[in-house]
């Protein structure tokens, strides 16, 4: 397997430590165990497969590695029946019919290798993450590739293994710079082995207190801190409980901003009800924490925290 | 120098042994990518050592914890000094687990049908000659009996019968296109077709849907009251996981739900219920459904009921659990699939009414209600899951909200 060297990387990322002060410098706060990964997916110039829960920040990787390395972001949303033709290129089809309507009108003959040509491709994102000519490969995001079916997760694999696209009518195009690339899923489904083992494999879990703490402090700097570390005790309690859709960290962030905009500097039993839709979206659940006591919780949070 | 890496690569190959011994899915190829990965980091650092190492070798979260006992291991001890009892520590956790019970082996039809059979040194390998034997009457009443009351020679010739079932599940519309009379235009053939009219458009040609077999689920009541059936039915669960071309996710329950569809898939049914019966630590216990349908609601749906599943619900319904939740978890349950379907194998009996406390609270959320105690019910229901597409299940709104209020 070659190992793809890129300069500006092996330059300002010496170390783990330096990608990890480098994240953090962005707001994102990153287990020792996930820098590690992600250090060894630039070194070794592998996909980075990231699984996790709803809203503990996998998406939110792909974007702050970006920044770090100062490139583009690709993106990829995957959906079920995402096919060749969204993910890789397209032809430009009303492009061509000019094309060959100008032609006529001079008199000329259509070849059709004139009209399947590099011209007339409608370059998709992974097309896109391939092809670039930047100086810096981009960070092609496959965002929730469990939406995806099963066909898409073997194309994807070519792409992957080699950095390459085959397009039939013009040929293979390889990756001069190949593209960083993060495959996020929920795991909503088992993506098959086979694209697992080509990646290098994290699983993101909802954090501690403390480190949820830091990435509320960090995003929501306008929280007061007492604020902050109620919301945050509050939330990790949800989590010990028993609900069908536990909130993760993106609900966190949700409710500290909701609070901050209500004015709010501390929490109460009347707003943590008022406002429990922004962390709970079953009504089962709502039920339940209302039917729980509230203001218990709150009290056992103070004294813990 | 070189000595110290060669060291450390002989180790790293025991340490990969381990853990493929232990089941994970290592070869050569990850751990030279290993080493690789070790050039960019401090080696003398455990936690960073630890992550690149998992962050190659294991690819599921289930795989982590038994990823870590072996790390320890491999960390605490030099490998020269790893005694077989340390291996087999390991091991045992995952593979030798003590099952809780076995079903007790069918009694095989040559030991009681020996009377007929003069030569008793047949072997066990040969083909049974009982199938060939029985008239078409004699068959006709072997499908309508019930599961229950069949002698050990009967249920095996049932096991036969039932492998010759055809199953197929109803199709559901993908998102996928395909060359074909649809609505959609297929423009890049379109214009490829058109080519030589210079720009003129005389035939379209279309895409249409691509049609995929529906997921299966199946979870099934392994509980004391089912037990005269518990053995077939898990044949009849092999069978239906053998024979479909689609994934079947298969779970049991007494007092708690276990996942089986991995043990499943051994080629040896024998073999393969074995392996069911080493993993379920509660077979033939109470039934609380309702706790069971409410561990698969929360830690499974999303996972195994996406692309419109049919979910195959397989108990008498007698509940000991909590019936509030039971109906709760069906109305969920019910809203998280295509269809559910429900199969009773004392429907069977003409007098029987769903009477019991478990299935009066679920009955309102069940799609289809089913017999499932004689092989002429087996062929019914193969031929009604045939046509589970042809109109979606009519489910009242108003019984499913005001049951949760």
């Amino acid at each position: 397997m070659p190992t793809q060297q890129i300069d500006y990387m092996t330059t300002t990322i010496k170390s783990i430590d330096t990608l990890q002060d480098l994240l953090r410098e962005r707001l994102y706060v990153a287990d020792r165990g996930l820098a590690t990964a992600i250090y060894l997916a630039l070194k070794l110039g592998r996909p980075l497969f990231l699984e996790g829960e709803a809203g503990v920040g996998k998406t939110e990787v792909a974007k702050v590695l970006t920044d770090v390395l100062d490139t583009e972001l690709i993106r990829l949303q995957c959906y079920e029946g995402l096919d060749v033709h969204h993910a890789v290129y397209e032809w430009n089809y009303s492009r061509q019919m000019m094309h060959i309507r100008v032609l006529e009108a001079r008199g000329e003959r259509v070849e059709e290798k004139d009209l399947f040509s590099a011209e007339f491709l409608l370059r998709r994102p992974l097309l896109q993450a391939i092809e670039n000519s930047n100086q810096k490969a981009p960070v092609l995001l496959v965002d929730e590739i469990d939406r995806s079916d099963e066909e898409f997760e073997a194309f994807l694999l070519e792409i992957l293994s080699d950095f390459q696209i085959t397009i039939p009518e013009i040929g293979t195009i390889k990756a001069e710079r190949p593209p960083v690339v993060v495959v996020t899923s929920n795991r909503t489904r088992e993506i098959h082995d086979a694209l697992k083992r080509r990646c290098l494999y994290y699983w993101i879990d909802y954090p501690t207190f403390e480190k949820e703490l830091q990435i509320v402090t960090a995003k929501v700097p306008a929280a007061s801190g007492e604020l902050a570390r109620q919301v945050t005790a509050f939330i990790q309690e949800l989590r010990k409980g028993d609900l069908y859709k536990v909130p993760g960290v993106a609900e966190t962030l949700d409710w500290t901003a909701a609070l901050v905009a209500l004015d709010q500097k501390r929490l109460e039993k009347s707003i943590v009800e008022e406002t429990l839709g922004v962390i709970l979206k079953y009504q089962d659940d709502v039920e339940k924490v209302m039917q729980s006591d509230v203001g218990a919780t709150l009290a056992r949070i103070n004294v813990m925290h | 120098m070189a000595e110290n890496s060669s060291n450390l690569l002989h180790n790293l190959l025991l340490f990969g042994r381990l853990l493929r011994a232990l089941g994970l899915d290592v070869n050569l190829g990850r751990m030279i990518d290993l080493v690789q990965a070790l050039d960019h980091i401090n080696i003398g650092n455990k936690g960073d050592f630890y992550h690149t190492a998992r962050s190659l070798l294991v690819h599921s979260k289930e795989d982590i914890p038994l990823f870590d006992e072996a790390f320890e291991l491999f960390w605490r001890k030099p490998t020269e000094e790893w005694t077989t009892l340390d291996l087999r520590a390991l091991g045992e956790k995952r593979r030798f687990r003590k099952p809780a019970f076995i079903p007790p082996p069918l009694k095989k039809p040559k030991e009681s049908a020996s009377g007929t059979n003069g030569d008793t040194s047949i072997s066990e390998d040969e083909p049974p000659v009982v199938q060939a034997t029985l008239t078409y009457s004699e068959r006709e009443v072997l499908r309508h009996k019930d599961f229950s009351e069949m002698t050990g020679e009967e249920l095996e010739e049932i096991k036969r019968l039932m492998k010759a079932l055809v199953w197929r599940l109803g199709m559901r519309p993908s998102r996928r296109l395909r060359p074909g009379r649809g609505t959609q235009v297929d423009m890049r053939r379109t214009l490829r077709r058109n080519l030589k009219f210079g720009g003129e458009v005389l035939y379209w040609e279309h895409r249409d849907r691509k049609v995929k077999p529906r997921p299966l689920v199946i979870i099934a009541d392994v509980s004391g009251s089912m037990e005269r059936y518990t053995r077939l039915l898990l044949h009849f669960v092999y069978s239906l996981s053998e024979g479909l071309e689609q994934k079947v996710e298969a779970f049991v329950f007494s007092t708690r739900l276990t996942r089986i569809t991995r043990q499943l898939h051994d080629r040896d049914v024998e073999e393969a219920l074995r392996q069911v019966a080493r993993q379920v630590p509660d077979w033939s216990g109470g039934t609380r459904i309702g706790d069971a349908l409410k561990t698969f609601n929360y830690k499974w749906v999303r996972r195994v009921l996406g692309q419109g599943a049919v979910v195959l619900l397989i108990s008498d319904g007698w509940d000991r659990g909590d019936i509030d939740l039971l109906g709760k978890e069906m109305a969920r349950l019910q809203r998280s699939c295509y269809r559910l379907i429900w199969l009773n194998p004392l429907l069977g009996s003409a007098e029987y009414e769903p009477l019991t406390r478990g299935m009066q609270a679920a009955m309102p959320y069940i799609d289809d209600f089913l017999p499932v105690h004689n092989l002429a019910s087996l062929e019914d229901l193969a031929e009604h899951l045939k046509q589970v597409d042809d109109h979606r299940p009519v489910r009242r709104q108003d019984k499913a909200a005001s049951r949760l209020l």
